[in-house]
């Protein structure tokens, strides 16, 4: 396929692994590297990439994955909405088997007569508000940059349409308040970050430039593909042996420095900056998206005098350490055993994004980093 | 939740400059048709461009020009090595 296979060549992947072992070697000392994004978690994994890289990258994955992010009370608060009488939910996907405080899923709820329909885009939601002019559809609101103008655009669109039984709940997040909470703690020791690429193509490279400064960290953009996984950690590698802390952008072909204006001016038109709570982070003070007040009737908070839980994580599971990079899934007891795929007990094994089923799909035949 | 891979546009519907009519492009996916709202993408694609798409909305359009040039930074990165070996696409 096009602008897909150029970037998986075999050849040109040879050329960067042998560039990249050449300076990692010439620096001499273990990198600590995090992938943000859970989407790149993923690839490095299932690319082979991680068997391959030199013996001196160690990757951390960081709080990239916006299912594992979300907090169990936002969870038990999904299940909540589900229950009352004369709604019916849209959700993306993985958030339909992740349990709550006490291990109940979305799953479970529709199994026992909840309406509940998995959607690929908001858009799916309105239209089923529309086909359902008696119930009110509720969409829970989760994810990044990337996903907070699609639903910006889908409320908008409501908001023209007059569509008054579509609501959202929004526990949209933005990407940097938790980088320069999380890498300003010294303890990680990190050299450098790998952004994200698709929230990049929407917030723009320059977003970086504040972790450059006082935190001192290399920040590269990377897109998804081996190669370009490769070029990133090559430009990442020569700046620490440099001792350079600059942001640079190895995904020139969907990101620019400034970012995607229309998708910006979209979401502020919808969303305003709010303290929002992160799984195993706590609440960072602005990092998410609270829909304003001139949008109000399509917000799911206010409609439906909403409370969100203070809640425990399940018991045992590691996931809040996991998405801090302070601990990988093989130290988690509960690994494999009584957690699994099939039946998850943490956010990071229901999505596959997440750190754990990652470990879990392909762990096995990686070389482990960090502290095993 | 995340697409990756970028898709080819088979057909525009719309214009960039009017909101208020629908605005959508037809994208293949492995020989199925499916519709991508063009809400939020950073420029108006053509027919032949390819999306990186979000939750069914396209965020980024690229051209072949940009891919290229992606591609000739890659080739830069190991342009001093010994033995500089020339890739076709
Ligand atoms: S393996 Fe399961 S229980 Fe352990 S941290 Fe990961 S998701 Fe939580």
């Amino acid at each position: 396929m096009k602008y897909v296979d150029e970037f998986r060549d075999p050849v040109l992947t040879g050329h960067l692994l042998r560039e990249l072992a050449a300076t990692t070697a010439a620096i001499a000392r273990p990198l600590r590297i995090m992938e943000v994004c859970g989407t790149h978690t993923m690839a490095i994994f299932r690319s082979g990439l991680r068997a391959l890289l030199p013996p001196e990258i160690e990757l951390i994955s960081g709080p990239g994955c916006p299912i594992c992010v979300t907090s169990a009370g936002h969870i038990d608060t999904f299940l909540h909405m589900a229950d009352l009488p004369g709604t019916r939910l849209a959700v993306f996907g993985d958030l339909f088997r992740v349990p709550g405080s006490n291990g109940r899923t979305l799953a479970d709820a529709r199994a026992r007569g909840a309406k509940i329909d998995v959607v690929y885009s908001p858009t799916d939601a309105l239209e089923l508000a529309r086909q359902n002019p008696d119930e009110l559809m509720i969409f829970p609101g989760i994810g990044f940059e990337t996903t907070t103008p699609a639903i910006a655009a889908t409320i908008l669109t409501a908001s023209h349409q007059n569509i008054d039984n579509f609501v959202v709940f929004s526990t949209h997040k933005t990407m940097l308040p938790p980088l320069m909470a999380l890498l300003g703690d010294p303890s990680l020791g990190l050299d450098g970050l790998l952004c994200p690429g698709h929230v990049s193509t929407i917030i723009g490279a320059s977003a970086y430039l504040p972790l450059t400064g006082a935190n001192h960290l290399a920040c590269v953009v990377s897109g998804f593909e081996p190669t370009d996984i490769l070029q990133a950690l090559i430009l990442m590698a020569r700046q620490i042996k440099e001792n350079r802390a600059e942001v640079e952008n190895a995904y020139t072909r969907a990101v620019n420095w400034e970012g995607n204006a229309r998708a910006k001016a979209m979401v502020d038109t919808i969303f305003e900056p709010a303290d929002m709570e992160w799984r195993g982070l706590g609440v960072i003070p602005g990092s998410g998206l609270a829909i304003k007040e001139r949008f109000a009737r399509f917000d799911a908070q206010p409609r439906l005098s909403l409370v969100v839980p203070n809640t425990k994580e399940p018991a045992g599971c590691l996931c809040g350490q996991i998405l801090k990079g302070i601990t990988t899934p093989p130290h988690c007891p509960l690994f494999g055993r009584r957690c699994t795929p099939a039946g998850p007990i943490g956010p990071c094994m229901v999505s596959s994004e997440g750190t754990c089923s990652a470990w879990f799909a392909y762990g096995n035949e990686s070389r482990g980093t960090q502290d095993s | 939740m995340c697409l990756a891979v970028p898709m080819k546009v088979i057909e525009i519907r719309g214009s960039a400059d009017d909101f208020l009519t629908e605005q959508i492009a037809v994208v293949d996916v492995d020989g199925i048709h499916r519709e991508t709202r063009l809400d939020v993408v950073d420029h108006w694609p053509e027919v032949g461009d390819y999306l990186i798409i979000h939750a069914g909305f396209a965020i980024h359009s690229l051209n072949p020009h940009e891919a290229a040039i992606n591609l000739e930074l890659m080739r830069e990165m190991f342009a001093k090595m010994p033995q500089p070996v020339a890739i076709e696409n």
